[in-house]
C-alpha cells in the first residue's frame, strides 16, 4: 500500500512536472531558486503568462472576508472548523458560529473556558465541538458549554494549543504535555517528559486517527503514539537543534514543530523552519528555497489527503498538490490580492485575482467541499472555489 | 409518658433490627430482602411504569423490585404473563410496531429485549451506567438509552444493540419521551448540572437543569431547553399535535433557610411548559396550592385531545388533573413569572385525585378515557376515569399481601404526609433514595450558617455519627427529632414509624461501583493512585503526619474513621472547621464535594481547597499523580 502510494505520488509529480515545464514562462535561473514570495513582484509583471495545464488545475478562489463588522466576535482568528453548513471560528474574543448567514458568539459568559480560542475540533459522531483555549478546554454541545480546566479536571494544563477527536477520545495538546479524555469513562491520561520520549512538554498540535496519534511538540519534534500498543516513537531533526539542513529529506525538517496533520497514513508536519511530509518510511521536506512555500514559518498544516496539503504561514496561505504550489494572500508590498503559482520545476507565475484572504498571517484552515475557510490575524476568509 | 415512649421506641427498634438482621443480605439486592412472619421472602412488584400495546389489548407494567414486566389483559386486568428482566428496571418502551419491548435495567447496566409475541427475553444488551429509560426512533434505526450515572444518552443500533455513540445529556440523565412524530427525543435528568467552578462560599448558586432535545434521525443533540432554578426533572409529555410540551420537575428553594416551610417555601412543585403553544420561552407554572401541595411531581400525560393534562405526585400521593385550555389562557394572561403564586393553580387545576403510595408513571388508554397510574409502594395500578376525574378502579398486582418493616419504612421515606401541610418528604432531597446535588441552609445552626451539601444515603448504616459535624450519634436521632423539628415542622413520627424508616435507610445497599472492574482488579492508573492514597511519606522522603495521610481518616471498608477533623475547608459561614470524615462509598457519584459543596469535582478538593495540605499531603503531587489518585478514589 505504501509502495503504491509512493508510485502514485512519483508518477503524479513527474507527469505534472513534465506538463508544466513546457508551458510556464521561464524565469531567470536566479529567480527559479527563490521562493515564490520573493519573486512575486516579477511574477505579477508576468501575470499575462499562459499557465501550464497542471498549474491551471490549481484551485482559484473568490475570497469573502468576515470581520467584526460582519458579526465575527474578533478579527484575530486562531482557528476555523467546518461542520456542514455551520462554520465555527475560534477568535481572540470567543467562538463565533456562522449559520444561516448570521454570526452567533459564545463567550466566557456562556461558560467558555477563556476568550482566546486557539483550536477547534469536531466530534463527527455527536456534533459536539471541542474548543481549546488559553484557559482550558470547552465542549460546545447543543448550545451548552462544559469546561475542563487544570483545576476542575484531569486536564494537564489550561493552555490548550490543539485538540483532536477520535472515537470516544478527545486528544489534547497543552503547554504542559499531552493528554486524553475518555468521554465514556471520564478518565484522563497524561503524557509528558516522565512517561514519553518528549524532552520539552510544549505540545502545539495533535492529530488523531484510529491507528496512530501524532503530537507536534515545540522543541521536541514529532511524537507518535500507536493506539494498539500504547507505544511511543519520536521523530527529531537529524541535524539537531540547528537551522542547517545537512541532507535534504533525511528526516523531520526541524524540532520546533507547530502543527501536524495525519491523513491517509501520511503525516504532514509544520515547523517554524519549513515543513515535512512523512509516509512512514520516507521524509520529504519543504522550504522556501526549494518549494512554493511563501515562508518557512508555518503556523498550521492540514492535509487534504496523502498528496495534497495546505500550509498556513506568516506570509500567506500555500497549497501543494503533490507537484505544484499556489500561494494566496494580499501582496506583502502592495496589499493587493495575489495568487502565485509555482510548478515542479520551480517556475513561478502570477495569476490575476481580485480577492485574497483577509490577511497574509494565516493561522488555520478547514474545508467545505471545494471551498476553504481560512483563519487569519485580521479576519476569517471564505474561499469560494471558482470554475 | 416520655419514658414509656422511649421504651416503646427502643423495643420497636430492637424488633426492627432483629427482623432486619434475619434478612438474607444478598449483595446484589437493592435492599435487604424482607421476610414475612412465616419466613418467606417478601418480594414486592413495585410498579413504576405502564404502557399499552399498539392495539390496546395489553397493558404492560414495569415492576422495579421484582424485576419483571407484568403483562395484563387491558380489558379485565388479569395477568397474562410475567417476564423476568434485569435488576431494578426503571423504564421501558415498545418498538414502533410493538413487536419488541425494550427494558432499561438500571442496576445491571443492560437493556432486555422482550419479544412481545412469545413474551420471552430475546436478547440482553450491555449499555452505559445505570440505564433508566429507553426509546426507539420511528424508523427503527436507533435505540436511545438514558444513562443516569454516565450522564449521557447511548445510541444503539436498534437491530443488534451495538452501541454507536453517546450524547452528552444532563447530570443524572433518566427519562426520555419521543415527540408524536418521532423526530425529537426529549431527555430529562434528576440532578442539577454542576457549575464549571467552585466558589468560596460553597455551592450557593441557583440550580440549573435542561431538557436535552435529540434529533432522532441524525442522533445528535439538536437543542437544550434550559430549566432555570430546577433540580430534579422527571417525565415529559408532548401533546398529540406536537405543539405543547410539559415536564414535571422540582423547584428547590435551597438558597434560603429551610425555616420558611411554613410559608410554602421549601420546594415548588412545578411544570415547565414549552412548544409552539407557549412561544419561544418556556414557562414554569405551579401546581401547588396552599395546603394542597403536589409534592414530587413525576409522571405527566396529555390526553389525546389535548383537553387534559395529568401529573402524578409521589410525595402527595395524588394525580392532579389540569384543564389545558384554562392553563394556556392563564399563561397567556400572565406574561410575568408566577411560579411562586400559590393561588395560580386554582385557575387550571380541575381535581386532585388520591391514588396509592408513591405514584410514578402514568399512561392513558388509546381512547383517552382511562388514566393508569403505577403506585410503586402499593403494588397497585390506579385507574382514573378521565371524564369524571375520579378513581374508577384499583388494580392489585400479584404479590405479598403483608407489608414488611422495610416496606413501611420505604413508604414513610417517600411520602410527604408528615411535613407541614404535606409539602415535602425524605425523597424530595434524596431522589430515589440517593441525593439531590444541592446544598442547604438548615437553620437550626442559625440563618446563613453552616451551609451543607446533601449526601448519598446508600451504605450509611455503619458510618455514624451523622451530619457533617457528626452531631447526631445515630440514625434514629438523625431521622427522628432532627427531621421532625427542623424539616417537617409538624407532627412527630410515632415510634414504630420511625423504626421502620430507620430500618429502611439502614438497608439501602450501595449500588454497584461503575468505576471498579467486575473482577475488582485495578488499572495501572488506579494501582498508582492506591499507592498514593496509602503512602506514609511524601515525595521528598519526609514522613507524612499520621492525621495527614489519606488512608488514616478514610480508613476501613467505608473509607471513614467516623471521627471529626479540621481539613482546612472552613468557610466564613461555618461555625467550626471540624467535620466528620465522610465515607468514600461510591464517591464518584457524589458531586459536588466538601461539606458545603464548594468543590464541583474531586480534583478541586485538592487543586483549589487544600492550599495548606490540611486535607492530606497532596501539594507535592504532580498533576498526573493527582489524576491517578482520583482514578483510585472512584473505585471505592
Amino acid at each position: 500500500m505504501k509502495n503504491l502510494a509512493q508510485k502514485i505520488w512519483i508518477a503524479s509529480a513527474l507527469a505534472m512536472a513534465a506538463a508544466a515545464a513546457a508551458m510556464v514562462v521561464p524565469q531567470p535561473a536566479s529567480a527559479q531558486r527563490r521562493p515564490a514570495a520573493q519573486v512575486s513582484a516579477r511574477a505579477v509583471k508576468a501575470s499575462a503568462t499562459k499557465l501550464s495545464s497542471s498549474v491551471q488545475s490549481l484551485p482559484r478562489f473568490r475570497f469573502q472576508n468576515f470581520t467584526t463588522a460582519d458579526g465575527l466576535p474578533d478579527d484575530h482568528v486562531y482557528s476555523v472548523l467546518v461542520d456542514g453548513d455551520r462554520i465555527w471560528a475560534g477568535t481572540d474574543n470567543g467562538v463565533g458560529l456562522y449559520e444561516n448567514g448570521k454570526w452567533k458568539t459564545y463567550t466566557t459568559k456562556d461558560g467558555l473556558a477563556q476568550r482566546a480560542v486557539l483550536s477547534l475540533a469536531l466530534d463527527k459522531r455527536t456534533g459536539d465541538v471541542w474548543a481549546g483555549t488559553m484557559g482550558g478546554l470547552s465542549r460546545i454541545s447543543g448550545g451548552r458549554i462544559d469546561t475542563y480546566t487544570q483545576l476542575n479536571s484531569g486536564l494537564s494544563n489550561d493552555v490548550v494549543y490543539g485538540v483532536s477527536v477520535e472515537g470516544e477520545n478527545v486528544w489534547v495538546a497543552t503547554a504542559a504535555g499531552a493528554c486524553r479524555l475518555n468521554t465514556r469513562t471520564g478518565e484522563w491520561s497524561l503524557w509528558n517528559e516522565r512517561n514519553t520520549p518528549m524532552r520539552e512538554i510544549w505540545v502545539y498540535g495533535v492529530s488523531a486517527q484510529p491507528d496512530k496519534v501524532y503530537f507536534a511538540v515545540w522543541g521536541s519534534g514529532l511524537l507518535e503514539y500507536t493506539q494498539k500498543t500504547g507505544g511511543w516513537d519520536m521523530y527529531k531533526d537529524p541535524d539537531g537543534e540547528t537551522e542547517v539542513v545537512v541532507l535534504k529529506d533525511q528526516g523531520l525538517i526541524h524540532d520546533i514543530v507547530s502543527s501536524v496533520s495525519y491523513v491517509d497514513g501520511i503525516v504532514w508536519a509544520a515547523t517554524y523552519f519549513g515543513d515535512s511530509r512523512y509516509d512512514g518510511r520516507y521524509w520529504h521536506n519543504f522550504m522556501t528555497k526549494d518549494s512554493g512555500l511563501p515562508s518557512n514559518f508555518t503556523n498550521f498544516v492540514k492535509g487534504v489527503d496523502g498528496n495534497h496539503a495546505w500550509f498556513c504561514t506568516d506570509k500567506g496561505l500555500a497549497y501543494y498538490d503533490g507537484a505544484n504550489w499556489a500561494v494566496y494572500r494580499p501582496s506583502l508590498t502592495t496589499g493587493k490580492p495575489e495568487m502565485i503559482v509555482r510548478n515542479a520545476q520551480g517556475r513561478v507565475a502570477a495569476v490575476p485575482v481580485t480577492t485574497a484572504p483577509a490577511h497574509n498571517y494565516i493561522l488555520g484552515i478547514d474545508f467545505q467541499g471545494n471551498d476553504i475557510w481560512v483563519a487569519t490575524a485580521k479576519g476569517l476568509s471564505h474561499g469560494i472555489r471558482q470554475p | 409518658m416520655k419514658r414509656r415512649l422511649e421504651w416503646s421506641l427502643a423495643i420497636a427498634l430492637l424488633l426492627a433490627a432483629a427482623l432486619f438482621a434475619a434478612a438474607p443480605w444478598a449483595g446484589k439486592a437493592v435492599h435487604a430482602a424482607a421476610r414475612a412472619h412465616t419466613g418467606e421472602p417478601l418480594v414486592y412488584a413495585s410498579p413504576v411504569e405502564t404502557l399499552f400495546s399498539p392495539d390496546g389489548a395489553r397493558l404492560y407494567v414495569l415492576c422495579q423490585e421484582s424485576g419483571e414486566v407484568r403483562v395484563l389483559d387491558a380489558t379485565n386486568y388479569k395477568t397474562i404473563a410475567k417476564v423476568a428482566v434485569g435488576r431494578v428496571p426503571r423504564g421501558f418502551a415498545l418498538s414502533p410496531g410493538g413487536l419488541r419491548l425494550f427494558v432499561a435495567n438500571s442496576w445491571d447496566d443492560t437493556v432486555s429485549v422482550v419479544d412481545t409475541r412469545s413474551l420471552q427475553v430475546s436478547a440482553t444488551w450491555p449499555v452505559g451506567a445505570e440505564p433508566s429509560s429507553v426509546a426507539q426512533d420511528p424508523a427503527g434505526k436507533y435505540l436511545f438509552v438514558a444513562n443516569r450515572i454516565s450522564n449521557d444518552v447511548a445510541v444503539l443500533d436498534a437491530r443488534t444493540g451495538a452501541e454507536q455513540k453517546r450524547l452528552a445529556a444532563g447530570r443524572g440523565a433518566s427519562y426520555v419521551t419521543l415527540s408524536p412524530d418521532g423526530r425529537r427525543l426529549y431527555v430529562t435528568h434528576v440532578y442539577p448540572i454542576l457549575p464549571a467552578h467552585g466558589s468560596e462560599l460553597g455551592n450557593r448558586m441557583p440550580p440549573e437543569s435542561e431538557i436535552t432535545v435529540i434529533d432522532t434521525a441524525r442522533a445528535v443533540v439538536a437543542d437544550r431547553i434550559p430549566l432555570r432554578r430546577i433540580a430534579g426533572v422527571f417525565h415529559v409529555a408532548i401533546s398529540a399535535d406536537g405543539r405543547l410540551g410539559a415536564v414535571a420537575e422540582l423547584h428547590p428553594k435551597n438558597l434560603v433557610p429551610l425555616a420558611h416551610l411554613e410559608h410554602g417555601w421549601a420546594f415548588a412543585d412545578t411544570l415547565t411548559l414549552f412548544g409552539a403553544d407557549i412561544g419561544p420561552k418556556p414557562v414554569e407554572i405551579p401546581i401547588d396550592e396552599l395546603e394542597r401541595y403536589a409534592a414530587r411531581p413525576f409522571g405527566v400525560v396529555i390526553s389525546p385531545d389535548k383537553s387534559r393534562l395529568y401529573v402524578t405526585s409521589g410525595g402527595s400521593e395524588i394525580v392532579t388533573a389540569i384543564d389545558v385550555r384554562r392553563l394556556l389562557a392563564t399563561v397567556c394572561a400572565r406574561p410575568k413569572p408566577f411560579v411562586e403564586d400559590l393561588s395560580a393553580s386554582a385557575n387550571y387545576v380541575l381535581a386532585r385525585i388520591a391514588v396509592g403510595h408513591d405514584p410514578r408513571g402514568a399512561t392513558i388508554s388509546p381512547d383517552g378515557r382511562r388514566l393508569f397510574v403505577a403506585n410503586r409502594l402499593d403494588d397497585t395500578i390506579s385507574v382514573i376515569d378521565t371524564r369524571t376525574n375520579r378513581l374508577a378502579a384499583t388494580i392489585p398486582l400479584d404479590g405479598p399481601k403483608d407489608l414488611s418493616v422495610l416496606r413501611y419504612g420505604e413508604q414513610t421515606f417517600y411520602t410527604a404526609r408528615y411535613s407541614f401541610q404535606g409539602q415535602i418528604g425524605c425523597a424530595n432531597c434524596h431522589i430515589d433514595s440517593t441525593f439531590d446535588g444541592l446544598t442547604w441552609d438548615l437553620e437550626p445552626d442559625g440563618f446563613g450558617v453552616d451551609i451543607v451539601e446533601n449526601k448519598l444515603l446508600e451504605g450509611i448504616k455503619d458510618v455514624g455519627p451523622y451530619k457533617w459535624n457528626g452531631a447526631n450519634p445515630n440514625l434514629p436521632t438523625e431521622c427522628g427529632p432532627r427531621t421532625e423539628k427542623y424539616f417537617w415542622r409538624s407532627e412527630n413520627f410515632d415510634d414504630l414509624t420511625l423504626a421502620d424508616l430507620v430500618v429502611y435507610i439502614r438497608g439501602l445497599q450501595p449500588r454497584p461501583n461503575r468505576w471498579r472492574s467486575p473482577d475488582n482488579s485495578l488499572t495501572p492508573a488506579e494501582e498508582r493512585g492506591e499507592k498514593i492514597f496509602e503512602r506514609t511519606s511524601d515525595k521528598l522522603g519526609q514522613p507524612i503526619p499520621i492525621e495527614n495521610r489519606c488512608a488514616y481518616c478514610h480508613s476501613g471498608a467505608n473509607g471513614t474513621d467516623r471521627k471529626t477533623f479540621d481539613v482546612g475547608t472552613k468557610k466564613p459561614t461555618d461555625r467550626s472547621g471540624l467535620l466528620k470524615t465522610p465515607q468514600l462509598t461510591n464517591v464518584g457519584l457524589m458531586a459536588p464535594f466538601l461539606h458545603d459543596g464548594s468543590a464541583p469535582t474531586l480534583e478541586e478538593i485538592w487543586t483549589v481547597f487544600n492550599p495548606e495540605d490540611k486535607h492530606g499531603r497532596t501539594n507535592d503531587l504532580t498533576k498526573d499523580e493527582l489524576n491517578d489518585m482520583i482514578e483510585y478514589l472512584r473505585t471505592r
